[in-house]
Formats: C-alpha cells, structure tokens, sequence
C-alpha cells in the first residue's frame, strides 16, 4: 500500500482516494464543508486547503489524489493563513444570527470560525440578504441569507435520493437553492438534507426552536418505522423524545435516514393516548389498578384455562427478550398457539431504505420462535377458533390485533379474556380484560433483528417510573444531573409501564413457573444459550452497530 | 521568664496616657457628629448605583415585544441552573421569542452571567433587591414578572455598554 505524509504522520492509503479522504482514515481534521464521505466532490467551498510540497500553490485537499511520497501540510502557516482567509470571506455575507439559529451547537461553521476565524469582520459594507423563512418542502424549512451554497443538499438529493429536485439559480454572492419551479421539495429522504446542512440554512420544521442541542441528552437506538432498523440517536430533553437524527453504521443506514422514519416513529412515547399504569375490566369499564393486583389477577385468570383454549400472540414490534419471555412462559402453560402478525404495506419499498415491512423486529420475532408450536395454531388458525369459541382467552403483546380486519375486531369480542400488553390505548387495548402497560422502545433495553439478520441494540432514552437516570446509566444532559425535584425543567411525566419481559417474569412468578430475570441482559444470555443464531452474542459484542447473525433457509424472510 | 519586651517604646506622653485619652476622645467626637450613613430601611430605600446587580430582568422594548430570541445562552452559562428558556416560532422579524422564560429565584446568585453572555442585551440585573417569597413556586419567576420597560433600565444598559 502507497503511503503519503499528513502533519509529519505516515498515512497509508487506497489508490484514487483524496488526501481528505486519506486524512479521516488517520484521524487527522481537515476542515471541510462541502466535502461529504458518501457525495461526489464539488470542490466549491475552499476550506480545506493544504499545503503539499513541490506544489506551486495550495491545493483542496477533498479534490486533490493522494500520491506516493506526497508530503501535506494541514497546520502549516500558509494553511492557516489560507483557511483563515477563506473562513473570512464565507462569513462576509453570514448573518450573525446564531441566537436565533436552530443549528447553533452543532454548526460546522460556527465551529471553524470558532477555531479557525479571526474573531473579527473587516467587511463594512452591506450584507447581502436572500430570502428567509422559505417553505421548501412540507417538512423543510430553507433560510437564504445562512447558505454558504456548498451544494451538500443539492447533491444528495441527486445522487442519494435519486430525485433532482433541487438548484443553484443566480450567481456570484446572489447564488441562492430553490427548488424546480411549482415542485416541492418532499422526496422520502429530503430531511436528511437538514443533517449535513453545514449551516443553519436547511431546518427540519417539527424540530425548529424545540431546544437547544445542547439542552439535550442523546441516546443510541434503533429506528422502528420499518425493517431496516436504521441506526439513529434519540434526544430527548425532560423525559421527552424531541427529535431522531441518523447514526453511522455502514452496514444498514450508513448516513441516512427516511422521513416518516424521523418524523412519526417516536411521537406515540409521549402521546395522551399512552397507557400508563395497569387497567381491569370491571363492569364495562377500564379501572386503574396496581401491578401486583394486575399480575396476581391475570395468573390466577390464566389458571382457569386449559392449554389449548389459550392462544399468544406476540409482536415484530417488541424486542426479542420480550418475545422470547412470551414464548417461554406460553408453553409452560402447555400453550401451543403462538403467532404474530405482520404488517406489511405492499409496494411500499425502495432500494435505499424503506422496505414493505413495516416493523422493526419480524426476523427476530421468528428467531426467537413465535411460532406456532407441535400442533398449534397459526394466526389464521387462531382467529377462526376464536370465532369457533374453541380458544377462549388470548394473550396480546404490544400490537393492535383489532385494527387488522374487523374481523379481528369482531372476534376478540367474542373471548373470554382478553390480557393485553400495551404503550398506548388502541382499539385492542379498549377491548381488553386486563391491560399492562408496557414500555416503548425508547424506554428500554433490548435486541431487534433486521431483515438482513442483523441485531441490534435499543438502550433507554426516556425513564419510566421504575427507573432512574443515573443509577440506570442512561445519557444525561446538563439538566438531567443537576436537577432535584423542586425544578421545573425536571418534571417531565414519567409514565408508570415496565418491559415485556418484565411483565412476564412478574407473571411467571405467580405460577408454578419461576423466570428469573433482574435485567433485560439476562433474558438475552437465555436467547444466546437457548437459540443457535444468537449463539456468541452478548450486549457487548452486538455493541453500537450491531452483529450480523447466520440465518437459515427456513426462517428466511 | 525573660521580661516581655514592648515592640515600641513608649515615651514619656504617651506613659502617663492622658493625651492619648484626649486623642482617642477627639476622634470620637468626629465621628458623632459626621453624616450618618444608616438608613431607616422600610421607611427609607436605598437606591443603587448603576453597577448594582438586583436581580436579573428581561428588557420589554417600547412596543411592548420582549428583546430575548430565546437563545439559551444565558440558560447555559447559569453556573447555579436557575434559568429555563422555551423557544417558539413568531411571524415577527426576528423569527424567534421566549414561549417560557422562567428564573428560580431561590437558585439565582446575582453572578450576572446572565447578562453578560446576552447577545441581545436583553437579560440585565435590575436595582431591585426586595425578593420576597413564602413558597418555592412564588420564587420561580415567569415572564409576567421578568418583563420590564426599556425606560426604566436606561441606567443599566447605559452602564453596560460603557463598561462591558
């Protein structure tokens, strides 16, 4: 492998890779806006300009071909003098309006004038001023005057998104982004633009003036619009999810992330409609009960059945260690009848990241065998017996079986007992005899599997009543550690719910069928044992992106 | 035991005393009859000079909109955390306003970093040093409490742009 010289560094480096590229290989910053690893190169914003010697002038570093033997200077003095320059002439026309920007805090440009500017404009004449406030898509908020036109959101929308929906018009310090005429700028992926905006000149509307970056605590997760399971981060200010942004993992998502994804997958954590305590049906009516009561209750309830009169129906939508619990305590009790339902929305598909399934955990939920079992029923099976009245009580984990058909509907009208684990209330949830309320993905620890049969991690963002931030380990902000019961800003709601598998242990222990699992890591070194594809794996070798598993033809999706 | 030695010695005025005693009298006497500087407080209310940091006020312009974009500076330079800033979206030229600006006045100390990180200059310490407050809500003050007329902060923010 050819080497070149970074900063006195020996860097190796791939044949036709830039020296930016070569450089982030070892770790070396180079400041750059316009360059971005996954985007062609545009070469338009100057800033990463170095010195190579035997080269009459300096050179961009994003554009430029490593060579063998080349010698680079990133911190020399005619870098920095370069640099500065360029930082003073891309500030002449910014406004100085950071107090108001949304991007402050997490601003490239703020950075490098912080660390590379001069602190001062000699610039007295007037500032150009472009439009501000301008709707360019349904979720996109565009602001001319803080464009420094690097030409990131033009590119991806190009070349990621597939859809050229955006353009440079006008020239010289004019130069401002639009979109075609009478087009909008709403392609899946558009809100990723607002991501590698260096500036604040692209704002992702439903996020806009919410809080402060820094005001936040971010969270690594997993995103449960769909079956790819992009990796994002959840932040989250008070005990409330503010936004999702993407997470790099080269294998899944790599920078991005689609839309509906970021925009609807995290709101139901803090709805109105949220459970938030256990419910029992009596007379007509949901009443609020406490856990002990709820979980004697629902074993003393499932006693009362025998083992074929029972079905289980788990989730894609919950973990595997709250499937895998599922399965565990249904054939204790001699249950056969175990399915989940999937939920998959035809045609609803692309090649970058959407897929027709729209839930996070099928793949896993099968891993982990909710299936149904020797001579059990499967999801067809089970709706026709309870419409039969050969299955009288039916056990529901975090889905909302009623709004897949009326028939459905219609059907667990029909039981006996109906016990269901839910976040929020739906139509199942209303039908029920017993309601858990169980945990959202934000709110506790867990394993998804994709559809590529990769796992992947989920970690609290949001505590519910039994946690507790800093005893949990869960990301702080600011706030978060320095603030007592008296302030305002800590009194965000903390729901009362508890995980699956939780709920499950709590109820095997009122059986003749004791789970014995203080945290959600034990239930998955049961998976690991017990189950061949989880084999090997552990919290920490899964880790922050996740370990591809081998999956064998019969479970294949 | 060695004789305790005297640092100075005294002559011999000094050893009878009797001027020294005058001496001291003299100053006495001055001093009783120099202005008094107590004042009756209740009845009498001091009124600080311009540098006096009271307690920390949002500046209300002349049209009755507050100069704060809620920019959370002043929330994050709180050494004590006594500031809450809730940002939302206005029609007005400068896109942003306070929805929420709360201090807690139990945890404020008078440091006025607040103001001094202030890109707006609209965050400055008052002369008002009467806080009074019988429960811990009461001591949170909101925005009903914080705003105050540009006019009558002209001594502070003439003070601030001398001297800041």
């Amino acid at each position: 492998m050819p080497y070149l010289t970074i900063d006195d560094k020996q860097v190796e480096f791939k044949q036709g890779q830039t020296i930016i590229e070569a450089a982030v290989t070892a770790d070396i910053d180079i400041p750059h806006f316009c360059w971005h690893p996954k985007l062609s190169i545009s070469g338009n914003c100057r800033v990463c300009l170095v010195e190579v010697e035997k080269m009459p002038k300096l050179v961009i570093a994003c554009s430029t071909l490593a060579a063998e033997g080349m010698i680079v200077h990133s911190k020399s003095q005619k870098t920095l003098e370069a640099r500065n320059a360029v930082m003073e002439f891309i500030l002449i026309n910014h406004p100085l309006d950071c107090p108001i920007c949304d991007e402050a805090g997490e601003c490239k440009l703020q950075d490098y004038a912080y660390s590379h500017g001069k602190g001062e404009s000699r610039f007295e004449e007037i500032k150009v001023r472009k439009d501000k406030r301008v709707q360019l898509g349904p979720f996109i908020k565009f602001d001319g005057d803080r464009c420094i036109s690097c030409s990131r959101c033009i590119r991806f929308s190009d070349e990621i998104a597939g859809a050229n929906q955006l353009t440079f018009v006008k020239r010289g310090d004019r130069v401002t982004i639009t979109t075609f005429p009478g087009e909008s700028f709403d392609n899946p992926y558009a809100l990723n633009t607002t991501d590698i905006c260096p500036v604040g000149a692209l704002t992702n509307q439903d996020f806009r003036f919410k809080s402060r970056v820094w005001e936040m605590s971010s969270t690594k997760s997993i995103c449960v619009g769909c079956s790819r399971g992009c990796n994002t981060e959840i932040w989250v200010r008070n005990n409330e999810i503010l936004r999702l942004t993407p997470r790099l993992n080269e294998d899944v998502n790599s920078f991005w992330m689609c839309d509906n994804g970021r925009l609807n997958t995290f709101k139901f954590v803090n709805a109105n409609s949220r459970v938030d305590g256990n419910y029992i049906k009596e007379n007509d009516e949901l009443k609020k009960v406490d856990w002990l009561y709820a979980i004697s209750k629902t074993a003393d309830y499932l006693k009362k059945y025998k083992g074929n009169e029972i079905a289980f129906i788990g989730s894609p939508f919950a973990t595997c260690e709250d499937n895998f619990t599922m399965v565990k305590l249904a054939k204790a009790l001699g249950v056969s009848n175990i399915d989940f339902a999937e939920h998959n929305i035809q045609g609803d598909q692309d090649d970058i990241l959407i897929r027709e399934d729209k839930t996070p955990n099928s793949l896993g939920a099968k891993l982990v065998g909710v299936k149904p079992a020797q001579n059990g029923m499967n999801l067809e099976g089970i709706l026709r017996s309870i419409k039969e009245g050969n299955i009288k009580a039916l056990y529901v984990m975090e889905d909302d079986v009623a709004s897949i058909s009326n028939e459905w509907e219609e059907a667990l009208g029909k039981l006996n007992l109906l016990i269901v684990h839910s976040s929020n209330f739906n139509k199942t949830a209303k039908l029920a005899n017993i309601v858990f309320s169980s945990s959202t993905f934000a709110e506790k620890n867990g394993t998804f599997v994709n559809f590529q049969g990769r796992v992947q991690r989920i970690r609290p963002a949001v505590s519910t009543i039994e946690m507790d931030r800093a005893l949990d380990r869960m990301n702080m902000s600011r706030w978060d550690k320095f603030g007592t019961q008296f302030d305002r800003w800590m009194q965000g709601h903390k729901y009362d719910a508890k995980p699956g598998w939780k709920i499950f242990s709590l109820i095997s222990s009122q059986l003749n069928f004791k789970m014995r699992y203080e945290m959600a890591e034990d239930v998955f070194a049961d998976i690991a044992k017990s189950i061949e594809a989880f084999s090997s794996l552990d919290y920490d070798v899964i880790g922050e992106i996740g370990s591809q598993i081998e999956i064998k033809k019969t479970v294949a999706v | 035991m060695a004789e305790k030695k005297r640092k100075k010695d005294l002559n011999f005025f000094e050893r009878i005393y009797v001027v020294e005693i005058v001496k001291g009298m003299i100053l006495t006497f001055k001093n009783m009859l120099r202005p008094k500087v107590t004042m009756e407080y209740p009845e009498v209310k001091f009124d600080p000079p311009a540098s006096y940091r009271g307690r920390p006020v949002l500046v209300q312009e002349n049209n009755g909109v507050e100069r704060c974009v809620a920019c959370g500076l002043c929330s994050r330079v709180c050494p004590a955390l006594a500031i809450e800033v809730q940002a939302a979206e206005t029609e007005l030229e400068k896109e942003r306003y306070p929805q929420k600006f709360e201090i807690n006045m139990l945890r404020c100390i008078f440091c006025g970093f607040c103001e001094e990180v202030c890109p707006e200059e609209a965050i400055v310490m008052s002369k008002d040093y009467e806080l009074v407050f019988t429960n811990r809500d009461d001591a949170i003050y909101g925005k009903d409490k914080l705003l105050i007329p540009v006019d009558k902060l002209k001594d502070r923010l003439e003070f601030l742009r001398n001297f800041k």
